[in-house]
């Protein structure tokens, strides 16, 4: 097929909706950019990019998006099966969603623990390694029946 | 913690003396997480993977850990070690095979391997000797928990706790066990039994886990769900819905070989044991095989010279880096089927 404009071979083919109506046009590339059209990197091969829009919602646009924050794309995302930071969560939710569903039997929700509050553990590390320190002195002063105490505290602490 | 000395050593799931050992050999839990301040692993460049490993042993130093706590610099430690490390179950062959700063903490007879910077920042890891998922998960748990009082994970109250990749998204726990079944696999079931196992959701492995081939009749089995359910159901699920089946059928078929082909199966093993014995050369794979007869005449009380421990220490003290580490030396592929099979002969007959 001839570009419309120049008659040389069209590699540029669109389809837009002008007043409702879709009307069709075919470009070379060079003509394509002359009108401000942007174009995809011609050095990508063809079955690369197919193997990136296939079954993806949103196709080339979803490729491209880019968390701003690591700097991933979801392309590469597909290309590792690896995200770049916990904010890829958020970027590239509408597109994770389905991609969750099928690797976690449907589910979306997370239902599990909830991390602990941090000064509470801290609290709790600190008597751990005060009690484990009495403990170590207990023993080495023979007195076991404090260091038995101790030691129950320590489990029950632990165990928590 | 020298690794020449690791490796004579017997960590806590070797000695063969689990709950339901004849069929489980080990039971493992794993948490998945990540620095929240950070990128994941492979948006970050190597001073920022240096700074995790920081943040991530300087946390764990502070942590009452149960002895013996060492720390091995994979960066830093050669081919060998890496691959010592590995074949005791402390760190993943990906882990052992990348690049960057990473490493592992292993405590408590190697019961606790925490790898920093393997696909995610930290991997808790808890192993143990035969069934005992509950406590592998309670270890887990106490772990995590203990270093949430010294670092800030990533979590969000809709996914859970965040990770590399989404399949291990929530609460980042993997279960698995390590399961012998060769009787299944000598009546011809094994197949069968593994298909139903990944419409289960399960994922099957093998014996050094992703990518890597089963070997000696044994085969890793784990939940692949990590989201939408809690850490209780996922263990409570593994333990009461999905493993008793496996060690059923295999004790049925054991019990089968027993009563309709005795003869053949004797023949079987005392054949192992005889090879085993007198060979001059053995391979791992052929050892390993081997070895599988012999385990099962254990169950089975067709044979009682040999223990659980002896054959789980000696599978581990004949593999490559080991029996390197062991001799001192570095062996090609011949001289160590010659030195595998002379302690293999030694330590089953004393000759």
């Amino acid at each position: 097929m001839k570009c419309e404009k120049c008659h040389r071979e069209a590699s540029v083919h669109l389809t837009e909706i002008v007043n409702g109506h879709a009307a069709e046009k075919h470009l070379c590339k060079e003509c394509a950019l002359a009108e401000n059209y942007t174009l995809t990197d011609p050095q990508v091969p063809v079955s690369q990019l197919l193997e990136a829009l296939v079954g993806q919602a949103g196709g080339k646009e979803a490729a491209e998006l880019k968390c701003e924050s690591c700097g991933q794309t979801y392309k590469e995302f597909r290309n590792t099966g690896l995200l770049g930071c916990p904010n890829d969560y958020k970027v590239f939710e509408p597109l994770l969603l389905g991609l969750l569903e099928r690797a976690q039997e449907g589910a979306t929700h997370h239902v599990g623990k909830v991390p602990v509050n941090a000064e509470e553990g801290e609290k709790r590390q600190k008597e751990l390694v005060r009690l484990r320190q009495q403990l170590k002195e207990a023993v080495q002063r023979e007195d076991y029946e404090q260091a038995a105490r101790l030691r129950d505290q320590i489990k029950a602490l632990e165990t928590a | 913690m020298n690794l020449v000395e690791l490796s004579s050593r017997c960590a806590e799931w070797l000695r063969g003396s689990g709950p339901l050992s004849d069929v489980v050999v080990s039971s493992r839990a794993r948490l998945a997480r990540n620095l929240a301040s950070m990128p994941f692993l492979s948006r970050c460049p190597p001073p920022k993977q240096r700074e995790v490993v920081e943040l991530c042993r300087s946390a764990l130093s502070r942590l009452s850990l149960p002895p013996e706590v060492f720390f091995v610099d994979l960066e830093q430690a050669d081919a060998l070690d890496r691959q010592l490390l590995v074949e005791r179950h402390l760190v993943s062959r990906q882990q052992a095979e990348a690049l960057g700063p990473r490493g592992v903490l292993v405590a408590g007879d190697e019961t606790i391997a925490v790898m920093i910077n393997e696909e995610d920042h930290l991997r808790l890891q808890v192993l143990r000797g035969g069934l005992q998922i509950d406590e592998c998960v309670a270890q887990c748990r106490r772990l995590d928990e203990m270093l949430e009082g010294q670092l800030s994970f990533a979590y969000s109250s809709r996914y859970g706790y965040l990770t590399a990749c989404p399949t291990n998204v929530g609460t980042g726990l993997r279960v698995s066990v390590m399961l012998h079944l060769p009787a299944l696999k000598m009546t011809g079931q094994i197949e069968r039994v593994l298909r139903a196992a990944r419409d289960m959701h399960l994922a099957i492995r093998g014996l050094h886990g992703e990518g890597t081939e089963p070997m000696g009749d044994f085969f890793q089995i784990s939940n692949q769900t990590t989201l939408g359910k809690s850490e209780e159901q996922i263990a409570n699920q593994f333990r009461d819905d999905i493993l008793p089946h496996f060690i059923e059928y295999e004790r049925q078929a054991r019990q089968a070989l027993l009563h309709e082909r005795r003869l053949a199966l004797e023949d079987r093993i005392f054949r192992a044991q005889a090879t085993l014995r007198s060979a001059r050369l053995l391979s791992s794979e052929e050892m390993m095989a081997l070895f599988s007869h012999l385990r099962l005449g254990l169950a089975l009380r067709i044979i009682e010279d040999t223990t659980a421990q002896t054959l789980n220490e000696l599978s581990l003290a004949a593999q490559p880096a080991h029996i390197q580490r062991l001799l001192k030396r570095t062996l090609d592929s011949d001289q160590r089927g010659a030195a595998r099979a002379d302690m293999v002969r030694q330590r089953l007959s004393g000759k």
